[in-house]
């Protein structure tokens, strides 16, 4: 009986040893990350990092605000513009359709999680970008480009994750509901939503996630002046693309800066992470 | 009991044997792949040259190489990039037979020996429906650091120039600070690309663009302007007329021998500076190998 016993913790410290090198990759990355970006934020001040408004890494000025503030622009437009649609998609498959209609139609939203972002990228760039040029002037390659990109990109996200949380909501919410006298808008207005909201908050911080990690289809539409823009029609840099575009010559400080960049944006993810986490927490225990 | 004492050995000890097995298995093929690799490593360093530096050279160097090998296959070109200043370090530091720089020696890297292999120049280019032909030296400067900011001066347009650029650190972005910009700052508003490429393509799209890209690869989407009067004909890119060239040079220690002079030779014979003129670069004479 001891053999097997300690066969069974054989078996117990291997699986925790495997699920620990999954936990050991991210350390190492964060490791990684901080040992090669921090140096150089000790150096020139993480002040001049944080507020600095000047991005020329060849005369060692390293400001990263106008690509912090690009990466929250951008992030923010694209949920305003995938929540709300998601949302409504959401409902209208779960509440709304005919049950044959969202069995066709989830699969097809969910295929377009996998459509690589290049092809999203060069979309924008080919008809979006174009499109807002001549309608409402400027290069094109926007804040506004990047946004509704973006947008269109966590759609598939928001949407199955809300779709599975308002599926969890009790049948007998709904019935109660409507034994009340309500409409069916109101039921899912005042009962279900509210039922299910932190499902719903999940995945908009899921797609909150997608939005400010997004490289490629960004540097493709965004036009990537490091510069803070002063309409959602100028052009603007996140921090993701920030690394992205210079990483292929940059050299010495000019690549320990743009670690440094991860590090913000590595921080900037926490931060935004922790808060929706908390938010969602503190509404589900009312 | 008996039947169950055998199952727990049995139990107990089947994986442990097999394990073992296996990791005597994984052990071997670590340490033998350990092992081969610098073997072969090793094995081509005796016929190999390391052709480092410039990433705007890169591209071409590449192919050049390709042609070497497929006369002399026993020998191996590596092409490899980093930017020109890698490419100085690596010639003096011995980690390449050949540095490859696409910008003139500083000072303080005279001391090395250059071989002109190719020139090449820097367009400026506008959409093609722009009337514009011509812009002084001092206009670009002015655009691309965002003092001019509309083309009405330039062409009557009451439009807004949108400026394109590469990002910090390209080859080409380092060629048009130097040629053009000087110690100003190209502004902060340019929409910044990552390939030349890219960059033809948003200007080639926008009628309201300017950029700037490698000569050899304007094609008739775009058009490139005249400077100071002069357009960025091969005559005027040869007697130094149209003023945004920049010289492709091939560095080595020490006057080139062996390995690296063939190559080296390769590349400025007919064949291959026919290559180059068809790439879009300019071809240089074969005489031109100097310490300067």
């Amino acid at each position: 009986m001891t053999k097997l016993d300690r066969n069974d913790r054989l078996v117990r410290l291997g699986l925790l040893m495997i699920a620990l090198s999954a936990i050991s990759v991210l350390a190492i990355i964060t490791i990684f990350i901080f040992e090669q970006g921090t140096p150089i934020m000790f150096k020139y001040g993480f002040r001049s990092f944080l507020l600095g408004r000047d991005w020329y890494p060849s005369e060692k000025s390293f400001g990263l605000l106008p690509m912090i503030v690009g990466s929250l622009l951008v992030t923010f437009g694209a949920l305003m513009i995938g929540v709300p649609l998601g949302l409504a998609s959401a409902i209208f498959l779960t509440e709304f359709s005919h049950r044959r209609l969202s069995r066709i139609l989830k699969p097809v939203i969910e295929l377009l999680a996998g459509i690589p972002s290049v092809v999203y990228g060069f979309i924008g760039l080919m008809f979006l970008v174009p499109f807002i040029r001549e309608r409402f002037g400027g290069p094109g390659l926007s804040v506004l480009a990047a946004s509704i990109i973006l947008g269109i990109m966590i759609l598939p996200t928001v949407i199955s994750i809300s779709i599975d949380a308002i599926r969890a909501v009790p049948d007998s919410y709904r019935e109660g509901s409507i034994a009340l006298g309500a409409t069916k808008w109101q039921t899912v207005r005042l009962v279900v939503l509210p039922a299910a909201r932190s499902g719903i908050i999940a995945g908009i911080i899921l797609g909150m996630g997608r939005a400010i990690g997004e490289t490629m289809a960004v540097i493709m539409v965004a036009g990537n002046a490091a510069d803070i823009p002063g309409s959602i029609l100028a052009p603007v840099r996140t921090l993701t693309s920030n690394i992205a575009l210079e990483m292929a010559y940059a050299s010495g400080e000019h690549r320990e800066a743009l670690f440094a960049t991860g590090v913000i944006l590595f921080i900037i993810i926490m931060i935004l992470n922790t808060m929706a986490n908390v938010t969602s927490t503190r509404q589900r225990k009312k | 009991m008996e039947a169950e004492k055998i199952r727990e050995s049995v139990l107990a000890r089947r994986p442990s044997a097999h394990m073992t097995r296996m990791t005597a298995v994984l052990v071997f093929i670590l340490f033998s792949t350990i092992l081969l690799f610098p073997a072969c490593r090793q094995g081509r360093s005796g016929h190999s040259l390391v052709v480092a530096g410039s990433t705007s050279i890169q591209p071409f160097a590449d192919k050049w190489a390709e042609v070497f090998m497929e006369k002399r296959p026993d020998l191996v070109v590596d092409v490899q990039g980093g930017g020109s200043s890698a490419g100085i370090q690596a010639v003096k530091t011995g980690a390449a037979q050949i540095g490859m720089s696409s910008r003139e020696l500083k000072e303080d890297e005279q001391d090395l020996f250059q071989v002109e292999v190719a020139r090449d120049g820097l367009a400026i280019i506008v959409h093609p429906d722009n009337p514009l032909n011509n812009l002084t030296i001092e206009q670009v400067k002015s655009i691309f650091v965002g003092e001019i900011t509309s083309w009405e001066t330039l062409n009557g347009q009451k439009k807004l120039i949108t400026v394109v650029v590469r990002e910090e650190g390209s080859g080409t972005r380092g060629a048009f600070q130097e040629l053009v910009m000087g110690k100003s700052r190209i502004t902060k508003k340019a929409i910044v690309q990552d390939s030349n490429g890219t960059v033809r393509e948003i200007v080639s799209r926008d009628p309201n663009a300017i950029g700037f890209i490698s000569l050899g690869l304007v094609n008739d989407q775009v058009k490139a302007l005249a400077l100071n009067g002069v357009p960025p004909s091969e005559e005027a890119i040869l007697s130094k007329e149209y003023r945004l060239v920049r010289p492709f040079l091939f560095l080595t220690k020490e006057a080139p021998t062996g390995l690296a002079k063939e190559f080296i030779d390769f590349v400025l014979s007919p064949e291959i500076q026919e290559l180059v003129h068809k790439e879009g670069l300019i071809p240089v004479r074969r005489e031109q190998g100097s310490r300067v």
